[in-house]
């Protein structure tokens, strides 16, 4: 549970945790082995298309909630169950508590609601004298330790055998074994027992079918069916979110939510309840029902039309198995009770911006969550939007709003690059990276070097670079080069032209473009991001191009997919800005696909030995897998695959600025692969994660050379 | 109703996938035999069910004390099939249960149970457990057997709509079983039995 007062305090916390080895290696392992177990399960379905159906679907119940809440209530009262309404956690706990108080009961046994952790439900009725065991093994094993989930299906996978061994001794009385095995027989017994005094039972639930009145579970323990017969009294408490209209909605979830979470074609149980069943022990033999849904700002969420897709979330937790600072950090510095992505969100929504504010800071806007998203969410997009409602709220901090100012006037950004030209001389080597950082950044961010800025950007350079103008250009391209290219590594666009000598591409570079604005978007400068978004629409509106070109993902991503999200709803822009983003290519799609160079555009001679890094924003956020892995091949390169090729660099911008540490260690375990293909070189598609690899493997003294694709698919031109 | 021989393949593939037993048996008769053989079997010398020989506090241990003597339950059974099995449960020194579960909490060796339904594409069977005894009996046996007539797998979880949305017009308890009772919960590392039954048994009735 993170709670962290101030930015320093919950940094401090992020240092620990990484500091924490059996952690970290837990949470390696799991990374590693989640990803072959969830392209298993989904090998033979096309996901990206359940996905979609998912998302529609919820999109829907979200905007009948009130209909779909109302429909329910009457087909499982019809059925004997008793359906509550809580406006919030603490009237949601007071419902249960009463219920409690009303049938005699003492004794609750409770099986896994993320909902109850939501509403800190434990607590609530524990204070009223009543006592509640946890009977899902994790979460049996975090309430007896008194800690909150560290993930979502997985609650106690921060802890290890040797910590749980000695948790269960407390327990039971007796020297346990640290034998996994054995410790889950004792717990089958110790919570058996619990299951045969108890009188009341608490589920969470999946799914709630308005059209029957019927709630549907998904577990692998077995708790759940134990909790919802044995005792006489049946609690379920749920989000209004669990609504959905028919079973069908559920079977197509059910495909969905099990693969997501630990790689299994279903769990070991769904258990679907409708109304009130046959219990022995019970007045009439018959079990009393209740079903409370909880609101807590749902109903208000679902009319928000940027923020209504949170509700599309199935709890599956596979934000957090992809999440490469999930990994580093760990769930209880990855949320407040919700974990990962979407716990960076809800947190802002169920527990406050307090709870929130240093938590959205802490994505590094890799899009690993929102490729997998059972529910279709945009969540990084939705992390950035709420950091920068959070700095509307509460102020903008000075270097941001600084940033942001500086970099909505052009002249005035380029200004201070050239300046940092000079401003950078004491510390400059030779070899293109500072010797040491200024003091502002000392100590935490030594653990790469960074570049100087160029002495010439490419702007200055564009008028004797720029190719002859030809007769009958086959494509007429406008380069986008970004700010890296621009003032850090020229040389990059210089490679990019000369690639393309003899190929008919008319090259133009328009000089009114600026900073793509991305890094605004990361800071929450929002309003300054969109006005550096008209600015470059406006720069590239004035060629004829039917391509812009840039060689940086990140941009590449953030023009082509954020500018309409941005400019798109303004009915001044919608048009303009679509023919923009239309026009935005990559480097190698453009070489690969569009210009079609093939094995006989390259010298013949052996090629040296490279291995790839994929950016981020290109293989996830342009969708582009085969392209630059094409383009190596057949320019006569000897392309090693390296292990997790697509994991994030650990750059993100300013991201590495704000969370060193973090960067850092992603930084190390990209190295760590790289130096195991044992390439020569290592080519990416992206400059931003060329300073970062370049700096690693200087700083690691590594006999590698870091390059942007363009450079040597230039060099092995013909 | 007709076999899809297609379906009952990946049915028998998927649920053996996720450690499910599965067997064909040609009549009731030899379901019943395969149930007293694996009762016999089971854990010859003890008798004690899952986990009472580890060190456990002491109301935990006195629910230990509550199984005497081998058990097995099979609430769904008609009279006349349950007199065919009690039979062989008494030449065999078993106790045969129909009712009164809630009595054997602590825990009983097999449930015996016939399923509704078979879903192929992830080797569930489909148990409409409105019937509290035989909820209980599917979820403190040790081991569960249940017998599943090959005509009734369908290939997915779609092909059970109708059937479900009749169940659930009222008041319900339907189940998708899908192999035994499982945790990953300490260190990810798979333990089988946490709270349900240690092994599924499904065997495949042969349709006549």
């Amino acid at each position: 549970m993170q709670d962290a007062k101030s930015f320093k305090e919950y940094k401090g916390q992020v240092r620990e945790a990484l500091g924490d080895e059996f952690l970290r290696t837990a949470m390696d392992n799991f990374a590693i082995a989640y990803r072959t177990s969830r392209a298993n399960a989904f090998k033979d379905i096309d996901d990206k298309a359940l996905i979609k159906d998912i998302a529609d679907a919820k999109a829907c119940s979200t905007a009948n909630m009130d209909e779909l809440y109302a429909q329910f209530k009457e087909e499982a009262e019809k059925n004997g169950a008793v359906v509550h309404l809580a406006a919030d956690a603490q009237e949601a706990n007071e419902i249960i508590a009463r219920i409690a108080k009303d049938e005699n009961c003492t004794k609750i046994v409770k099986s896994k609601s993320m909902t109850a952790e939501e509403t800190l439900l434990n607590h609530h009725l524990e204070a009223e004298n009543l006592e509640v065991v946890e009977t899902d093994l994790g979460e049996w094993i975090i309430q007896l330790r008194d800690e909150g989930p560290s993930h979502m299906v997985m609650p106690a996978i921060h802890l290890s055998r040797h910590q749980v061994s000695d948790t269960f001794t407390d327990a039971t009385g007796k020297k346990q074994d640290a034998d996994i095995q054995k410790l889950v027989k004792v717990a089958r017994r110790e919570l058996r027992q619990k299951f045969t005094e108890a009188d009341m039972g608490v589920s969470g639930c999946n799914f709630a079918i308005a059209e029957t009145g019927t709630i549907g579970i998904v577990t692998n323990e077995g708790n759940a069916r134990l909790v919802t017969t044995l005792p006489r009294v049946h609690v379920a408490l749920m989000g209004l979110d669990k609504l959905t209209p028919k079973l069908h909605d559920a079977l197509r979830v059910l495909r969905a939510l099990p693969r997501n979470a630990t790689g299994q074609a279903i769990t070991s149980y769904v258990t679907w309840i409708t109304g009130t069943n046959e219990c022995a022990v019970a007045e009439g033999d018959k079990k009393k029902v209740h079903f409370v849904f909880l609101d807590n700002g749902r109903r208000a969420l679902a009319k928000d039309p940027m923020f209504s897709q949170v509700l599309q979330c199935v709890r599956c937790g596979a934000c957090a198995n992809v999440c490469p600072v999930y990994r580093m950090v760990g769930g209880h510095k990855m949320g407040h009770i919700y974990i990962g992505a979407i716990g960076l969100i809800l947190t802002y929504f169920f527990h406050g911006t307090d709870k929130a504010k240093n938590l959205v800071q802490n994505c590094i806007n890799c899009g690993a969550c929102k490729e997998i998203c059972a529910g279709g969410i945009d969540l990084p997009g939705l992390i950035k939007e709420i950091h920068a409602r959070i700095q509307d709220e509460e102020g903008h901090p000075l270097s941001s709003a600084l940033l942001g100012k500086m970099m909505k006037n052009r002249k005035l950004f380029h200004k201070f690059l050239r300046i940092a030209k000079y401003a950078q001389k004491p510390v400059a080597g030779n070899d293109g990276f500072l010797r040491h950082l200024p003091m502002i950044f000392a100590p935490d961010h030594d653990f790469r070097s960074l570049p100087v800025v160029a002495e010439v950007p490419f702007r200055d350079m564009w008028p004797k670079v720029k190719p002859v103008k030809i007769a009958d250009p086959k494509y007429k391209v406008a380069i986008f080069s970004g700010c890296v290219q621009d003032f850090v590594y020229p040389e990059q666009s210089v490679a990019t032209v000369e690639s393309m000598r003899g190929k008919g591409v008319e090259l133009e570079y328009p000089m009114d473009q600026s900073c793509c604005g991305l890094p605004l978007q990361m800071m929450g400068e929002k309003v300054a991001g969109r006005d550096v978004a008209i600015q470059n629409m406006e720069a590239f509106e004035k060629s004829d191009c039917e391509y812009i070109l840039t060689m940086c993902a990140s941009c590449a991503s953030h023009l082509k997919h954020n500018y309409p999200k941005m400019l798109g709803h303004d009915p001044k822009y919608a048009i303009r800005v679509q023919e923009f983003a239309d026009k935005v290519i990559d480097y190698s799609s453009f070489m690969n696909d569009v210009v079609g160079i093939d094995e006989d555009d390259f010298r013949q001679t052996k090629g040296e030995k490279v291995t790839y890094h994929a950016p981020c924003h290109l293989c996830r956020g342009l969708d582009v897998k085969a392209a630059p892995r094409e383009l190596m091949v057949k320019a006569g390169l000897e392309y090693v695959e390296c292990a997790e090729e697509e994991v994030c660099c650990g750059f993100g911008g300013t991201y590495s600025v704000k969370f060193p540490k973090i960067s850092e260690q992603l930084l190390s375990k990209k190295m760590d692969n790289v130096e195991a293909t044992r390439a020569d070189v290592l080519l990416t598609d992206c400059p931003g994660c060329v300073m970062q690899l370049r700096g690693g493997a200087n700083k690691n003294g590594l006999d590698l050379e870091v390059k942007h694709v363009a450079e040597l698919i230039a060099e092995r031109r013909k | 109703m007709t076999v899809k021989s297609e379906n009952v393949k990946l049915f028998t593939e998927k649920a053996e996938l996720v450690s499910a037993v599965v067997s064909e048996v040609s009549s009731l008769a030899e379901a019943y035999q395969y149930t007293i053989d694996l009762c016999g079997k089971k854990e010859a010398c003890k008798l004690l069910v899952s986990g009472c020989e580890e060190g456990l506090s002491d109301k935990a241990d006195a629910l230990c004390e509550t199984k005497i003597g081998k058990t097995i339950a099979a609430p769904s059974l008609n009279k006349k099939q349950f007199s065919a099995l009690e039979k062989q449960c008494v030449d065999n020194g078993f106790q045969l249960l129909k009712d009164g579960l809630r009595k054997h909490l602590g825990g009983i060796d097999i449930g015996f149970t016939f399923a509704d339904h078979g879903i192929a594409e992830t080797g569930t069977i489909v148990l409409n457990s409105r019937s509290e005894e035989l909820r209980i009996a599917t979820m403190i046996s040790e081991v569960h057997v249940a017998v599943l007539p090959k005509s009734k797998i369908v290939a997915d979880s779609y092909a059970l709509e109708s059937y479900m949305e009749e169940c659930m017009r009222k008041a319900d308890y339907t189940a998708f079983i899908t192999g035994p009772s499982r945790t990953a919960d300490i260190e990810r590392v798979l333990a089988i039995g946490v709270h349900g039954p240690l092994e599924l048994h499904i065997l495949l009735l042969e349709d006549k």
